[in-house]
């Protein structure tokens, strides 16, 4: 039996991208899944590993970035609608007084 | 009864970058990590303090371990020397990270929010001198 596996894509409209602040929820909350889970810029990679903020950071991806995430292991399905789901809220700055990153 | 997460420390030689940076780690990561700072010399000019760095060290303690985040020359020197003077059985987990003060603080603070040991912590803000922001 092989381990469960899943992945999902997400395009992202917040307006600065994977700033800052957006990496660090986006890392903290993939670091709360036991799965290996990566993510891309472009569905055929290169991957990266969504648990390191120094990586995701990294990435730079501007808005209108279609994010593609994939995991493997316990909870992969779970890990990576809560990623879409973080992404596709915004990161939760959906506010017009979120300060500038 | 101390955080099961591994503490942060900053260490600058102003007080306001020392604030400024403890500032940026709390919005961005969070209150679930102990974190402390100084800065400044005790006449209020530019300058780190053996005794404020050890204070720091305390405040932030953790049973996990203590990752100090420093900017200039004497930052580092004068944090090894406070790590140095720790009772045995706290020096050896107390690291100082080859990093920058603002980007590692923030860095290690993420790693250890996910519960992350502090070698761990350590390698996230030092990745950042390892060329892995640069693309």
């Amino acid at each position: 039996m092989s381990a469960p596996t899943a992945s999902r894509s997400v395009l992202m409209k917040h307006p600065v991208g994977l700033h800052a602040r957006p990496s660090v929820k986006l890392t903290k909350l993939a670091k709360s899944f036991g799965c290996r889970i990566e993510m891309a810029q472009q569905a055929q990679g290169p991957w990266i590993d969504a648990k390191s903020i120094v990586k995701v950071m990294a990435m730079k991806a501007p808005r209108d970035t279609t994010l593609h995430f994939r995991a493997v292991g316990d909870g992969a399905a779970d890990a990576v609608d809560a990623l879409s789901e973080l992404v596709r809220r915004n990161f939760d700055e959906d506010h017009a007084d979120a300060p500038a990153p | 009864m101390t955080s099961s997460n591994v503490g942060i420390v900053i260490v600058s030689h102003s007080k306001d970058v020392a604030r400024g940076a403890a500032e940026m780690v709390r919005q961005m990561v969070g209150p679930e990590v102990p974190l402390a700072h100084c800065g400044g010399d005790p006449g209020g000019g530019l300058g780190t303090s053996v005794e404020s760095i050890m204070a720091a060290i305390a405040e932030a303690w953790s049973d996990r371990g203590v990752a100090v985040l420093v900017d200039l020359g004497g930052a580092e020197t004068n944090s090894e020397m406070a790590i140095e003077l720790l009772p045995a059985g706290q020096r050896e987990r107390v690291v100082v990270c080859n990093a920058p003060i603002v980007e590692g603080a923030v860095m290690a603070a993420t790693e250890s929010s996910a519960g992350s040991s502090l070698a761990a912590v350590r390698s996230t803000a030092e990745e950042l001198y390892a060329g892995s922001m640069v693309r």
